[in-house]
């Protein structure tokens, strides 16, 4: 909402600043988005007399004047005809900018005469194309101030970027009330509303279809034998500053009236009319309309249209039509002062995508009122731009009315703005906002007026009252609570994905935040079956690329992998903790921590031969992951079962029970062939919602019972099948002799030269906790034969001699 | 008795002349071997009586006792210089780069979630959540924002096929919808703050598809616009770890708040460089952060509380957007690209757990 200063103070009579006002309107909620104060580019063009002008002794054309600045004295070569003696101009000292030659004015000597700036034309300005001769300021123009003060050159722009809920400010006028609620100023009466008569019966009427259309009401007026001009320059130049361009009278004041009250128009040709009805009703699906901008639009049933027979004329509260628009040689027009549904014209506007300065306001709802004194405002003006006569009023509808009583309780202020204001100055806040107020004991009784269709209940009016009365004034409160120290702020499951988060970056990976959402060619590689995707499928995606929730975040940290190893930095560890998804359904969200490692598993370093990296780096993200989150790992079992974006062979994973709670493993090269990605790489999926919650609350730690004897250590080889798993050996071992046996290590896996084919070696480092005395060596042997008993028959494998 | 003193002397001369391990061990068998002469010596002893017998016996005693002393003193001394021998030829060459060690950073969002929980937990706030796959109710009606309302276009929603069907999912555009999920499932008085990603179908220099928020919530009987102001400037100042840092609320529109407040801080843009902090109340000091307001009443309703008693406050930021004011990270659009190098250099080592006692 554009508007200039000297605008507003038709309006607004007030003494203050532009600075103070703009400050004002701040605070009061109308949030200034720019000030353009034209004033300011033109400061330095100042007022000055022209003293002496002589010939210049050698051109003819030119003549050396002396102007007085206000300051000094100063000569300058001039070539203007109409520089004389005792004129006042514009003058530009040297060192100046001049916008419309675009050059800096430098101090130079024209013909050998030194000439110390310039006198400057309307063209030199950028004000005109005239450069017949230089500006003339009149006699009275204050010598050495600026000259856009003398010109009317000096009106700041204001832009507004108003919030959908106050159509009121959608007109200076409401704006103005605003600011005078405040007491920055005073309202002026407002009087081009009284009732004009009409010299004869309209030949035109409305009539609204009675088909659900978003016409509630119209008013309509004839005029004829109008003069279709330019406007006069007052307000050419209104229209200009507010970045509008002047068209014709007709179409001026519809502008005018739009932008000054909040009242949009249109104007219809009448001569240009086959019927003598106009009627309001819904467009059919696939009719089209030929708008004012010279641009088919085509229409559906949602839509309400203004038509004259059955062509349609104007798409309602949104744009006019070409076919009936004013042009010059109109003679007669027929005013529309329609009412019509905010939501309907958002939603014609939208579809049809046009931004106008009718759908604007009547989006945001346009006073009802306003249907009555919008055609004598605009008929006086036409009357007085473009002579004629004007008929009497024809309407259709019902006009709605806007008022609402709401009663507000005064200790409403205190109790939710937070502020102690005294009643007679709620009630006088109101009053200067229009609102029609009785002090009823501890009731403010009041009715909203017509044009704020957005204050609905009481804590609208507690927002009236401390906006206009100062925010600023609300002493602020620290909140307080009931002990000094507050309880945990994070539950037990944040907790954990906040432990899983840190002991992931201690494990050397990189947090990464990735979108929720990827191409669904990606995804179907991740997903475990296709149709699972289909409900997580985005209507209106921002593109192909990113079209359905991710059904696993390692997708998205391959490929951001994949683009970093582009850059050159190949060998990185990503992980994200973030959501997954299942399907659209409130619990088809998974929180999941998920990471790759992709190339080296470190930097090349003198001290250790390059690695790859491989399944159980991810193993072990997986596991450190796990352990963070309060998993019991001991217990965990690994298995080489993964989905099909694994490494068939190369992956597995980690279940309690039948909890799965990770996948690791090699990603299959296939995949990664598919995501443009070149491996190796791994990754792992840890789901945090699979974990076991804790059961026991209690932060106590079992009771530690450290042993005062030795422990003994005992290493066996043992020769098994190749497709024997380590797992089984181990667990074999552990489970030999009961109470002993604390730990056992596999340390070394060996396939290769003395071992036969099919076949391997695990070697096994068992410790035993000797409980009430030292193992004697017999005893020893006899544990380690119970060991070896167990392995064998659990893997059928053989101790190695 | 000369003879033992002279073999004292002799012995010690030679122990101290040892100049190796060797050396003294060949004076200390020559000394105390099977040979030795301390041993030839006390073998001779039996050969004395009486009183002589013990006289030289005690006599040869110190003599071995002053000997053996000397040894161990000398084979220290030699055990130390050889060690310092050896060592002065162990050389490494100290600028060798050491073992790398995992060196891990998080993400600033997830930092600074921490910090502002860290932060509001401190005034008693726990953290609530809510589904990213949100319903129509849920990020719009309940929130006082009906179908077709024009306030609808305020949010570029992203839409889901959802299931079966139904109506669609939408993508929360805001944290707002878990106001309502906690007021469905817990009485007052609330004090919540809602951290999580949202959604938008945006897509410029400042806008992403995806983003975060953090939403707040209280709600009791008396909790009013200056308790709103209060915690909002607490927690700015406690944020940017600014004690003076202006704040200022200015009336604005949301519809599921009324009143409705925007918050500015104070800031510098001398010389393009975008910096929080006190600089004065200039009409260019000022910096937008946050939408906030009191809880309309239909929101309350909607969510099952009486608004007749119960009243409150509600705000929401963009945790993105303050983690770029505070740590100087100019492009949102980076914050999602997974970067190494950008997560290397705007990232935080896994140690630095926010909070309130080690200071922001």
């Amino acid at each position: 909402m554009k508007f200039t200063l000297s605008w507003l103070k038709d309006h607004l009579e007030t003494a203050a600043s532009t600075d103070a006002i703009v400050e004002t309107l701040i605070q009061i909620g109308l949030e200034v988005d720019t000030i353009d104060d034209p004033g300011a580019k033109l400061a330095a063009f100042t007022v000055a007399h022209v003293v002496a002008a002589e010939q210049h002794p050698d051109a003819d054309r030119l003549q050396v004047c002396v102007v007085d600045t206000g300051k000094e004295q100063v000569q300058i070569v001039c070539g203007a005809p109409n520089a004389r003696v005792g004129m006042k101009g514009v003058f530009a000292p040297a060192g100046t900018y001049v916008p419309g030659i675009n050059i800096e004015l430098k101090k130079t000597k024209i013909r050998g005469v030194e000439s110390n700036g310039m006198l400057v034309s309307e063209r030199e300005m950028g004000l005109s194309d005239d450069h017949d001769g230089i500006i003339e300021l009149p006699d009275d123009a204050p010598l050495g101030e600026p000259f856009a003060g003398v010109l009317g050159l000096d009106d700041p722009v204001i832009d507004i970027e108003l919030t959908p809920n106050r159509p009121d400010c959608t007109g200076v006028r409401g704006i103005a009330r605003d600011l005078a609620a405040t007491g920055l100023g005073t309202l002026k009466p407002f009087d081009a509303a009284a009732p004009l008569d009409g010299s004869y019966a309209s030949p035109i009427d409305w009539s609204i279809a009675s088909d659900g259309n978003a016409c509630s009401y119209v008013v309509g007026r004839h005029f004829r034998g109008v003069t279709n001009r330019p406007s006069p320059s007052w307000l050419q130049d209104r229209l200009r500053a507010i970045g509008l361009r002047p068209i014709s009278a007709l179409v001026d004041v519809t502008n005018y009236v739009s932008i000054d009250l909040g009242r949009p128009l249109h104007v219809f040709d009448a001569n240009k009319l086959d019927n003598n009805t106009l009627t309001m009703r819904r467009a059919r699906d696939g009719e089209t309309f030929m708008a004012l901008v010279e641009r088919e639009y085509t229409l559906d049933s949602e839509m309400t249209v203004i038509s004259d027979g059955d062509t349609v004329e104007a798409a309602a509260g949104v744009m006019g039509g070409l076919e009936t628009s004013c042009t010059d040689d109109t003679t007669e027009v027929f005013l529309e002062v329609a009412l019509f549904d905010p939501i309907s014209v958002a939603a014609t506007g939208r579809k049809l995508a046009i931004e106008s300065d009718a759908r604007y306001r009547f989006e945001r709802g346009v006073d009802p009122e306003s249907a009555g004194w919008g055609a004598e405002v605009a008929a006086r003006m036409i009357l007085e731009l473009c002579g004629g006569e004007t008929s009497r009023l024809v309407t259709a509808g019902i006009k709605p009315d806007g008022a609402r009583k709401i009663e507000l309780r005064t200790d409403r202020v205190a109790r939710l703005g937070g502020i102690e204001i005294p009643v007679a100055r709620q009630a006088e806040i109101l009053d200067r906002l229009g609102f029609e107020t009785k002090i009823d004991g501890n009731i403010i009784t009041t009715t909203a007026p017509s044009w704020r269709p957005d204050v609905h209940g009481e804590p609208d009016l507690v927002e009236e009252i401390t906006r206009i009365h100062g925010f600023d004034d609300i002493e602020s409160v620290s909140l307080d609570q009931d002990a000094a120290l507050p309880s945990a702020a994070i539950n037990p499951a944040q907790l954990r994905a906040s432990l899983v988060r840190r002991a992931l970056a201690a494990q050397g990976l990189n947090e990464a935040v990735t979108w929720s959402f990827m191409g669904r060619l990606h995804a179907e590689l991740f997903a475990e079956n296709a149709d699972m995707l289909d409900s997580l499928m985005l209507v209106n995606p921002i593109s192909s690329e990113l079209d359905v929730m991710r059904p696993s975040i390692l997708g998205n940290l391959l490929l951001a992998a994949g683009r970093n190893a582009d850059r050159g930095f190949a060998d990185l560890c990503l992980f994200e903790l973030g959501p997954a998804y299942r399907d659209a359904g409130p619990d088809g969200q998974l929180l999941v921590a998920a990471g790759v490692r992709h190339g080296n598993a470190h930097p090349a370093h003198w001290s250790n031969p390059i690695r790859i990296v491989d399944a159980f780096d991810a193993k072990a993200d997986a596991l450190a992951a796990l352990d963070a989150a309060g998993a019991p790992t001991a217990n965990v079992q690994a298995s080489r079962e993964a989905p099909a974006w694994y490494h068939p062979g190369r992956s597995g994973r980690l279940c309690l029970g039948k909890n799965v709670l990770a996948w690791f493993g090699e990603i299959h090269p296939g995949i990664l062939g598919k995501l443009d990605v070149r491996g190796p790489a791994i990754g792992f999926e840890v789901f945090l919602d699979a974990l076991p919650e804790r059961k026991d609350k209690s932060a106590a730690r079992p009771l530690l019972n450290l042993s005062s004897l030795q422990p003994v250590r005992r290493d066996f080889a043992f020769l098994v099948n190749s497709d024997v798993e380590a797992g089984n050996v181990v667990r074999a071992a552990r489970g030999a002799v009961r109470g002993l046996i604390s730990g056992v290590d596999l340390f070394d896996v060996y396939e290769g030269k003395n071992i036969e084919d099919g076949k391997k070696s695990l070697a096994i480092q068992v410790t035993l906790q000797p409980v009430e005395a030292t193992l004697t060596d017999n005893e020893i042997d006899k544990i380690a034969a119970q060991i070896v008993t167990a392995v064998e028959n659990a893997t059928g494998g053989s101790l190695r001699g | 008795m000369i003879e033992v003193i002279e073999l004292q002397v002799s012995l010690l001369e030679e122990v101290a002349a040892a100049d190796s391990l060797d050396a003294l061990e060949a004076v200390r068998v020559s000394a105390f071997g099977k040979k030795g002469r301390i041993t030839e010596q006390m073998k001779s002893l039996s050969q004395l009586d009486g009183d002589l017998r013990k006289e030289s016996g005690q006599a040869l005693n110190l003599v071995k006792d002053a000997v053996l002393e000397a040894i161990t003193a000398r084979q220290a001394d030699l055990n130390a210089a050889e060690l310092e021998a050896r060592l002065t030829h162990e050389i490494i060459d100290v600028t060798l780069p050491p073992r790398p060690r995992p060196d891990g950073r998080l993400h600033p969002v997830s930092q600074v979630t921490e910090e502002c929980i860290a932060i509001f937990g401190e005034m008693g706030f726990t953290v609530a959540e809510g589904p990213d796959i949100e319903d129509d109710f849920h990020n719009f009606t309940a929130l006082n924002i009906p179908p077709e309302h024009p306030a609808r276009q305020m949010h570029d929603t992203f839409y889901l096929k959802g299931q079966d069907g139904g109506a669609l999912s939408v993508l929360r555009t805001h944290t707002s919808p878990v106001q309502i999920r906690t007021m469905e499932t817990s009485k007052p008085p609330i004090r919540v703050i809602a951290p999580g990603r949202t959604y938008r179908s945006d897509s410029d220099a400042t806008h992403t598809p995806m983003f975060h928020q953090i939403e707040a919530l209280v709600i009791d009987e008396t909790t009013h616009m200056g308790h709103l102001k209060g915690c909002i400037i607490d927690f700015c100042r406690a944020f940017f770890d600014i004690s003076d840092l202006p704040v200022r609320f200015r009336p604005s529109y949301f519809p599921f708040t009324e009143p409705s407040m925007e918050v500015d801080i104070g800031c510098s843009r001398e010389g393009g460089e975008l910096r929080i902090g006190n600089f004065g109340e200039g009409a260019d000091n000022w910096l937008e952060i946050m939408g906030s307001g009191m809880v309309h009443p239909k929101v309350l309703e909607h969510g099952g509380i009486d608004s007749a008693r119960y009243q409150g406050f509600a705000f929401g930021m963009g945790i993105d957007r303050i983690a770029m004011l505070k740590y100087g990270i100019p492009d949102l659009r980076t914050f999602f690209d997974a970067d190494i190098r950008w997560i290397k250099h705007y990232g935080f080592v896994p140690l630095a757990v926010p909070s309130m006692v080690r200071g922001l």
